[in-house]
């Protein structure tokens, strides 16, 4: 019997999920599992996979186990549909809750012990996992703000927020222009275009190079969000004024890491291009640049997150009643904590599709380099 | 960059010392930027100045003008010696239990700031450590905690204080979390590269001296994720700083530097901010300082030469 902890922790998993006929599901008078057939039937059929994933070989028990999962997810949520349940929950819902977490992490954990050979396959399953993962983690939330009836001022349940977010795209939509196109885009080119128009000038220039490095070091270390209220206080309440941050910001990562990267390019290379004939502009362009990629696009992934932290914190000291830093400060004053995810969610999805784009753009166009080569 | 391509435009120059090549160019930038500074506070507070002079009907010469523009009290651009002799004031002119102290402000932002520190740098070591010895959680979590930076925190933190406000939290601790949710991510990234550096070689050796998972964790992971682990110390102590500062904005916080920037801007207080920038700039390079100077204690402690 190999693997038997697995097995046996399987098994806690089907009866735990047996806990719901048997066990009171609420402390308010309610009906029992064996009053909602259908649910019944999906907890025994749930509890059944689980037994079943425990004997069948590891492989197939992943999709076993991952059909029971998805079946015990919609039963407990439909119990917590029942007002009489939400909010008064007792041990007959929190036991098949921990079963399916349990039986989730087995499941999981199986997934990622697979090894493929194909390479596309192993790629799905790298892709699956936190997935899943995430998946998970927002039926317990949703769960647990339901089960225990967490008051939506507090803590609002992931279905509220969805509600919200698709439900007011308008809103949202001219958060985002505000903030995300017009303040940190704007900001963001500029400042990294500057950034590394002054590297590659400091670059050419031994004796501005040398005295800029240590500063733009030093620079780098700075809290440079605080002269947030100054740009406002230059540039008026609208969008100029959070571009003119995000420039301050992302202009001394850029230069510091391009006048890195520039300097990258190693002596023998340098000779060669020398013993071409090469030129200072035909070097730059065939060899420094180049070399400097990787350390450019580190400063752009590194800028990506600064800029938008830039736009949000300049959001504070004034706007034109509008953008996502705007509309979460008022509506958490409000205690629309509802409103406040939504926009939440939407700065994680813009932060995130920013910084993936830079990523692939990394592919793109370093493809050479040894990290990707595998 | 070596000093051939002067050699090679001037064959016959002078060898300057090698501290005099190091920080020449540093101090002839910061004094063109300095200068540079106080051309833009005459070109920028011009205005302002001009205004006060003709709306008091005085009559006034270019050099009046120029003078007034480096001593105005409430200028766009305030000049250097203005932010510096401000910062003192703020700084040795009140008793430092005073709320106008600017020492008393910081050490608000410091005390958030240290707290927020030690509870983001040992959740991240934490996190490593788990995410080095499970292979589920290295592919289930470690995705998602790269995904936690691309949600701008800061726009999270009025929730936060909302949140840990209504279970009775309040004062140092929300700020100290919101510093902490910043500064844990360079620690796990860097201690997970840390803890997973030691050759497979290595741990082999480990395996066929016949050394426990603690052994090998206590004397083979842990002393040679040490040097990776100091290098995102010293980057997440500056972003904890930023944190402990940031998260004073949205909070109404009455204290700190956070406090004293939102203040500044509130009344126009131009010179007052700045000094907090420079109070906050040497805070930061303070606490990289202590850290350096932990790296090298610990270093020695290793057993590492000077």
């Amino acid at each position: 019997m190999t693997l038997s902890w697995q097995r046996l922790t399987f098994f806690a998993a089907a009866l735990g999920m047996l806990a719901a006929a048997v066990l009171p599901l609420s402390s308010e008078p309610t009906l029992d599992l064996f009053a909602r057939p259908g649910l019944l039937a999906a907890t025994m059929l749930a509890a059944a996979l689980y037994a079943g994933a425990a004997l069948v070989a590891p492989r197939l028990s992943i999709a076993v186990t991952l059909a029971g999962v998805v079946l015990s997810c919609c039963v407990t949520l439909a119990l917590l549909r029942d007002p009489s349940i939400a909010g008064y929950a007792t041990w007959g819902l929190w036991l098949p809750v921990l079963a399916t977490w349990i039986a989730a992490w087995l499941g999981v954990a199986r997934l990622a012990a697979v090894k493929p050979h194909d390479k596309a396959v192993s790629r799905i399953i790298d892709l699956a996992i936190p997935l899943l993962f995430g998946a998970f983690v927002f039926y317990l939330w949703e769960v647990a703000v339901r089960g225990f009836g967490v008051p939506s001022v507090l803590f609002p349940a992931p279905s509220a927020i969805a509600v919200r977010f698709f439900g007011s795209p308008w809103m949202l939509w001219q958060d985002f222009f505000q903030t995300f196109i017009l303040g940190v885009l704007i900001g963001y080119v500029i400042g990294c275009s500057a950034g590394f128009f002054v590297a590659v000038v400091a670059h050419r220039y031994t004796f501005l190079g040398r005295g800029l490095l240590p500063i733009g070091n030093f620079v780098s270390a700075l809290p440079i969000v605080g002269v947030a209220p100054i740009m406002v206080m230059w540039f008026g309440f609208d969008w100029p004024s959070k571009a003119a941050v995000v420039v301050v910001i992302t202009f001394f990562p850029m230069l510091v890491n391009t006048l890195a990267g520039l300097n990258a390019a190693g002596h023998i290379e340098r000779d060669l291009m020398r013993s071409y004939g090469a030129g200072h502009r035909q070097t730059l362009a065939k060899l420094y640049l180049p070399a400097a990629m990787p350390f450019i696009f580190n400063a752009l992934k590194i800028n990506s997150t600064l800029a938008f932290i830039g736009a949000i914190v300049a959001e504070f000291f004034g706007t034109p009643t509008l953008g996502i830093g705007f509309r979460i400060s008022i509506e958490a004053g409000r205690m629309a904590l509802d409103v406040v995810w939504a926009e939440i969610a939407l700065a994680a999805l813009a932060g995130m599709a920013f910084y993936g784009i830079v990523a692939l753009a990394e592919r793109a166009t370093t493809f050479w380099h040894p990290s990707y080569r595998t | 960059m070596t000093s051939s391509t002067f050699s090679a435009a001037r064959p016959a120059q002078i060898r300057w010392h090698p501290t005099v090549v190091r920080y020449a160019p540093v101090v002839v930038i910061v004094l063109a930027l300095i200068a540079i500074w106080y051309v833009a506070a005459v070109l920028m507070n011009r205005n302002i100045v001009r205004d006060a002079f003709e709306r008091d009907e005085i009559h006034y010469t270019t050099g009046d003008l120029i003078v007034g523009t480096l001593s105005a009290e409430r200028p766009l651009l305030p000049a250097p010696h203005q932010v510096i002799q401000t910062f003192a004031e703020d700084v040795f002119g009140w008793p430092i239990t005073s709320p106008r102290s600017l020492v008393y402000h910081s050490w608000v932002t410091l005390s958030a700031t240290f707290v927020g520190f030690l509870l983001g740098a040992t959740f991240g070591i934490i996190l490593a450590v788990l995410i080095v010895h499970a292979r589920t959680l290295q592919k289930s979590l470690l995705p998602w905690i790269i995904c936690s930076q691309m949600v701008p925190i800061l726009a999270v933190a009025p929730i936060v204080i909302v949140v840990l406000g209504a279970i009775g939290l309040r004062g140092l601790l929300p700020k100290a979390i919101i510093s902490a949710y910043l500064c844990f991510f360079p620690v796990t990234i860097g201690a997970v590269k840390g803890l997973s550096s030691p050759d497979p070689i290595q741990r082999d050796i480990m395996r066929t001296w016949s050394a426990t998972p603690a052994q090998i964790f206590w004397k083979l992971r842990w002393p040679s994720a040490v040097p990776f682990l100091f290098t995102s110390l010293k980057v997440s102590i500056t972003i904890s700083l930023i944190g402990a500062i940031v998260a004073e904005l949205p909070t109404g916080a009455q204290a700190g530097i956070g406090a004293r920037l939102l203040a500044g801007s509130y009344y126009g207080q131009t010179v007052q901010i700045w000094a907090a920038l420079v109070a906050a700039s040497v805070l930061a390079v303070g606490l990289i300082g202590i850290v350096s100077l932990a790296e090298r204690w610990v270093a020695q402690l290793m057993g590492a030469r000077a």
